[in-house]
């Protein structure tokens, strides 16, 4: 009846999680509460489960995204205190079962949840208004896509409290991860989060081509085009032409496991090495889907904040192109160690050197952008300088390890790790925090506090040099990835470095949660207020509409005749209104996504514990509530023009008011 | 198969875009359809590593009758002759033949998956089943992909069919479904003919 599961799959021996279990309970009942307390249930269905506005998801991304943080940064800095303390016989409190789960849980969060999720809030966000649409292609399927990523990140979150986590690395390695050594439901839970959620990315990887192919207002060429929309352009082809081998790979080890299949086994045929070389390919593109949406957030703050415009904005399109293109032909240099010879290595080796050069043109484009500007130090600012220098660092060790024979040496020590954080951290981040900063007035009417970001800024810079330089020393001192625990006297001082980086960087996410409270609590101070949409005197389309923009975003779609043109019309003085309103034809909200989201959870949960009733309900209720869906014909609404006319009086109203006042 | 039976019919697209009058669904579809193009070349790429993988069992040589495969192709190949069909009639706004073309496309591929359920039941009976052999896993999973993919297209075929009915004529929402389906189809025959032709005559070959 219930499958595998039964009451001793809850860990209640383990004090850690029951305490996590206890701190999650209060914090949720407390939320729910509040919900409950203040009435807001039909206005959270109303205005944000059921939308399809792509402003919102984007808001709802972000904060999956931060949550998902929280709990990816407290696996990182279990593994860290556990590190410091098991020493010489000294076991650390967290048994190799449970490290082993803490490790995989970190990666695959911090990866899927926290940064896949931060891109696409990013992207939702900015990507239609920068371009002058009033929605994305399919708002319905964009709905869904955010239901699938959150469904992932539930299923991976209650991995810890009712039965376990994979224990064998954030992608799964087989044959450690094949049925005869992993016996538990751990690589299951792995396997039907990640594919869940990656269906989720699929969708809004059609989603967003389409958006930009087709959506772009009239005059827009490709080469007018604002640089996160071409960065976004890049990271979607990516998702488009890796995330189905991601799909394939984990289903041929699910075919593995549940049905005894030989795709990956010790026996009967199987090839590991068919595994690595499948993960891979989905997984080199990854970080570029990651990184380049970053690059494009740089991008615009640099050229924001430097009162200029981006130096050499073609160069750094053909940049993005190449780095897109090349990602796809460096996948082995994950495993030159396995034998692929000296050939195959040397060709991925040198293609892998290559990407540094498109990736080094960006660098100094965004220098010269800043060459003679007038910069503003703001928070944004910050992070974007400290992403420079963090992430010049992070690419050269990248080309010292795309050297085969240097990577023989230093592969899977922390000298690797120390390497992809530092681009991870340095580069995503970094970039995402940026672009937080940067867009939250546009999304909110108000802007985050200065002092708070640019503390959060430094915690975090300082701390991940004391964090992660240790571990370039440490692998260079031999020390491989994934130990529980070690006896060598030379690593332990560099791990209590590393201890109290974590630490810092811990008081740079407290610095961020305060300046998320003090920005909140202090919106309605003038000089918090965003009235005009415009507070950085920006470049892009985006800061042509109030903050937060109406559900239309446009009241006229724009005419385009170059690149930056709302900042030329700017400073010519024009008026970019002049063409007669007309009734705005939109998507009404839906819960479809949110059912489908509800089936597929019940479908992935099931299939985890062998309850294959229930695995049919959440199939049947999926397929069932796609054909309702389809047969409703009362998707879209018109907004009436005394609706548009009269928030468009409010928002000229607000500008005349704020230019009186100045 | 979230994909396509949902995609909302929004036209908003075209407020602002004088010079587009294709379908953004139309568009966004054949970027699913790449994306499975992926999907299934993924799939060949395993089966080409594995296919001399029997471990001691029995290679396609001895397990495929290309006889039943034959009809198999056959069947589907004129499936998308009798799509097209109904295909030309929805562009002559005629309802009735639409529907009447799409049944015998329906009959043409639900036979298809029966000859292959009852290929692949038969090698099961035989100790032939997917766990058998790394190649097994191969063969089975390359060729059920597609067949499931093929299953889907007969659902969602049902689903238009059902919407269809009734007095109402053709809708452009409609027009616009029938034409992803048509995509559909259309790409899941030219999948087969590579199936057919790595997987069951280079095996037999």
């Amino acid at each position: 009846m219930l499958g595998k599961l039964s009451f001793s799959a809850i860990p209640l021996d383990v004090p850690i999680l029951v305490g996590t279990f206890l701190g999650v309970a209060v914090i949720g009942l407390a939320v729910l509460g509040a919900v409950t307390y203040y009435g807001k249930w039909g206005y959270l269905w109303r205005d944000w489960l059921t939308t399809v506005d792509h402003k919102r998801l984007a808001v709802m991304y972000v904060i999956l995204a931060i949550v998902m943080l929280f709990r990816g940064f407290a696996d990182a800095i279990m593994m860290r205190t556990q590190l410091a303390l098991a020493y010489k016989g000294n076991p650390g409190y967290l048994p190799p079962h449970h490290y082993d789960q803490v490790f995989s849980a970190h990666g695959t969060i911090m990866i899927f949840f926290m940064a896949m999720a931060f891109m696409t809030g990013l992207m939702n966000l900015v990507v239609p208004l920068q371009i002058g649409a009033r929605d994305v292609a399919f708002p319905f399927l964009n709905s869904l896509s955010f239901y699938m990523t959150l469904v992932g990140a539930l299923l991976i979150n209650i991995s810890l409290f009712i039965g376990e986590f994979a224990q064998c690395g954030w992608l799964v390695y087989p044959p450690l991860s094949e049925m005869q050594f992993s016996p538990g439901v751990g690589v299951d839970y792995y396997i039907w989060a990640v594919q869940i959620s990656g269906v989720g990315t699929l969708l809004t990887g059609v989603n967003f081509f389409t958006t930009i192919v087709k959506m772009r207002a009239p005059g827009m060429g490709w080469m007018q085009m604002p640089v996160f929309t071409w960065t976004a352009f890049c990271t979607t082809v990516l998702i488009l032409v890796s995330f189905p081998v991601l799909t394939v790979t984990l289903a041929l080890l699910s075919l593995d496991r549940y049905l005894g299949m030989h795709f990956f086994t010790n026996d009967a045929g199987g090839n590991v090495m068919l595994y690595l070389s499948m993960i891979w390919t989905w997984g080199h593109p990854e970080v570029y889907i990651l990184v380049i949406p970053a690059f494009g957030v740089f991008s615009e703050v640099t050229a924001t904040f430097s009162q200029k415009p981006l130096f050499g904005y073609k160069t750094m399109v053909y940049a993005t192109c190449s780095i897109m293109v090349l990602s796809f032909v460096v996948w082995v240099h994950h495993f030159f160690t396995m034998g692929a010879g000296a050939n195959v290595n040397t060709f991925f080796g040198i293609m892998t050197m290559i990407i540094a050069v498109p990736t080094g043109v960006k660098i100094f484009n965004w220098l010269f952008t800043m060459y003679k500007g007038r910069v503003e130090f703001t928070a944004p600012m910050h992070w974007t300088l400290g992403f420079m220098i963090t992430f010049s660092i992070g690419g050269m060790t990248g080309v010292m390890m795309a050297m085969p024979a240097a990577d023989w040496i230093l592969h899977n020590s922390l000298f690797l790790i120390a390497h992809f954080h530092n681009v991870i951290i340095g580069g995503v981040y970094f970039g995402y925090i940026a672009g937080m900063g940067f867009w939250f007035p546009k999304a909110f009417g108000f802007k985050l506090n200065e002092a708070w970001g640019k503390r959060a800024f430094w915690c975090w810079f300082v701390g991940f040099y004391l964090a992660f330089v240790p571990l370039y020393v440490l692998g260079l001192e031999g020390m491989t990835r994934r130990m529980n625990h070690y006896d060598n006297p030379d690593w332990y001082p560099w791990m209590l470095v590393a201890e109290v980086g974590a630490i810092v960087i811990a008081l740079g996410i407290v610095c961020q949660l305060t300046q998320l409270y003090v920005s909140i609590r202090d919106r309605n101070l003038p000089e918090n207020l965003d009235l005009t949409g415009d507070p950085w005197n920006g470049r892009t389309l985006e800061w042509s509409i109030s903050s937060p923009p109406p559900a239309y975003n446009f009241a006229v779609i724009p005419d385009i005749h170059g690149l930056d043109t709302f900042h030329t019309e700017k400073q010519l003085g024009l008026k970019a209104h002049g063409k007669p309103l007309a009734p705005i034809h939109m998507p009404k909200n839906t819960s479809a996504g949110v059912f489908i989201g509800l089936f597929s959870f019940i479908l992935g949960f099931a299939s985890i514990w062998y309850i294959w009733w229930l695995a049919a309900i959440g199939l049947i209720g999926i397929v069932a509530t796609m054909i309702l869906r389809s047969a409703n014909r009362d998707v879209d609404y018109y907004v009436p023009v005394s609706e548009i006319e009269h928030n468009e009086e409010v928002y000229s109203r607000r500008i005349a008011a704020t230019q009186a006042a100045e | 198969m979230a994909h396509e039976a949902t995609m909302s019919p929004l036209a908003h697209a075209d407020d602002h875009h004088g010079e587009h009058h294709e379908s953004p669904n139309v568009f966004g579809f054949w970027l699913y359809l790449m994306t499975d193009c992926v999907l299934f070349g993924a799939i060949f790429a395993a089966f080409a590593v594995l296919r001399n993988q029997y471990a001691g069992g029995p290679s396609g040589k001895e397990l495929f009758d290309l006889t039943n495969v034959g009809i198999e192709t056959a069947i589907l190949l004129f499936s998308s002759i009798t799509y097209g069909f109904a295909s030309l009639n929805a562009m002559a706004k005629n309802k009735t033949m639409v529907l009447v073309w799409l049944a015998v496309t329906f009959v043409l591929g639900a036979s298809f998956v029966g000859l292959e359920l009852n290929e692949f039941s038969s090698m099961i009976a035989e100790g032939n089943g997917p766990d058998r052999s790394a190649f097994l896993s191969a063969f089975f999973t390359l060729v059920g992909t597609h067949g499931l993919h093929v299953t889907c297209g007969l659902i969602w075929m049902v689903v238009l069919m059902v919407q269809m009915m009734g007095p109402q004529d053709l809708s452009e929402r409609m027009m616009n479904k029938l034409a992803c389906l048509s995509l559909f189809w259309h790409f899941l025959d030219i999948v087969w003919i590579c199936v057919f032709s790595f997987v069951y005559l280079a095996g037999v070959m």
